[in-house]
């Protein structure tokens, strides 16, 4: 994404305030649709997992990585995405000691640039839907794993910070031929 | 083909891949790449997703790979970025069967290009 100060645009290129308004149109239709922000967290996520099983296929055809050995490569291929899709750039670390948990650190929140959470939101989780790209992208490599946003700076937290933590390889979902 | 039989296809293959990475007498193999006829050979991709890609081609042709990975390319533009299109279904869209056309067309007329 670019953010463009002249007229001259790639074509393929969206202006990253047009995101960020657009993701921002999103989570605002969904506080009013649900009300309680749990809800619009947990859709958030839900609908994070549906990009996840699709965008992971673009991210294989495009990069043609091999599969991960371990998270430590899964966590590298992770962030590589964060900078293919939204020229993002997390940190990572806050491993822990079995090497299976590791944290995404932003900055600030993604898409949320001019975001201030109001009090009937306090519980929002307003970057939810990277969470559940993460776990459909790694459903559909057979790594089940759990997401969450641990810290929000829409919430006063100094960072943003994504932490995925390692469940199991689907042993039963691996293609033919992988051991 | 038919659809039914293009299904059929599929649905053969598929037992066929894997049991052609078990009998392998070296552990890790991956399963069935090629099929050589007299008259054609079948290439199969498979990603790390387990989705398959078959090419049915003349047995002289040369760069299935290219070939496979940039159909491996548009579906994943084509067919995942279509929020209408259901996974595992069958794909009925035609922006796909499109740029699919295109690129055997300029597959046939130029040969392989590094894209």
């Amino acid at each position: 994404m670019s953010r463009q100060t002249s007229r001259i645009a790639d074509p393929k290129k969206v202006n990253s305030e047009l995101f960020n308004l657009t993701y921002g149109s999103l989570v605002s239709q969904l506080v009013k649709d649900y009300e309680n922000p749990e809800d619009v967290n947990k859709n958030l996520d839900r609908m994070g997992y549906n990009i996840g099983i699709r965008i992971i296929e673009d991210f294989l055809a495009r990069t043609n990585f091999p599969r991960c050995g371990d998270m430590r490569d899964a966590a590298d291929k992770i962030q590589q995405a964060f900078k293919m899709y939204l020229g993002l750039n997390p940190s990572i670390g806050n491993w822990s000691g079995a090497s299976d948990e590791f944290s995404l650190t932003f900055e600030t929140t993604p898409f949320a640039e001019f975001v201030e959470l109001p009090d009937s939101c306090s519980n929002l989780k307003y970057a939810n839907i990277l969470p559940g790209v993460i776990r459909g992208a790694c459903e559909m490599v057979q790594i089940e794993v759990q997401s969450w946003i641990q810290q929000d700076t829409l919430k006063g937290d100094n960072v943003t910070e994504i932490r995925v933590r390692f469940i199991k390889k689907l042993e039963d979902a691996m293609p033919a031929g992988e051991d | 083909m038919s659809t039914n039989e293009k299904m059929f296809l599929g649905s053969m293959f598929y037992p066929l891949y894997a049991i052609a990475s078990q009998i392998s007498p070296e552990p890790h193999s991956s399963g069935i790449q090629i099929i050589e006829a007299e008259n054609f050979k079948l290439h199969c991709l498979q990603t790390l997703t387990g989705v398959k890609f078959i090419l049915i081609t003349d047995p002289k042709f040369v760069g299935v790979d290219i070939v496979l990975r940039r159909v491996y390319e548009i579906y994943s533009d084509y067919v995942l970025k279509n929020p209408f299109y259901a996974l595992e279904m069958p794909i009925r869209c035609d922006l796909f069967l499109e740029n699919l056309k295109l690129l055997l067309e300029e597959v046939e007329k130029f040969g392989i290009s590094y894209k």
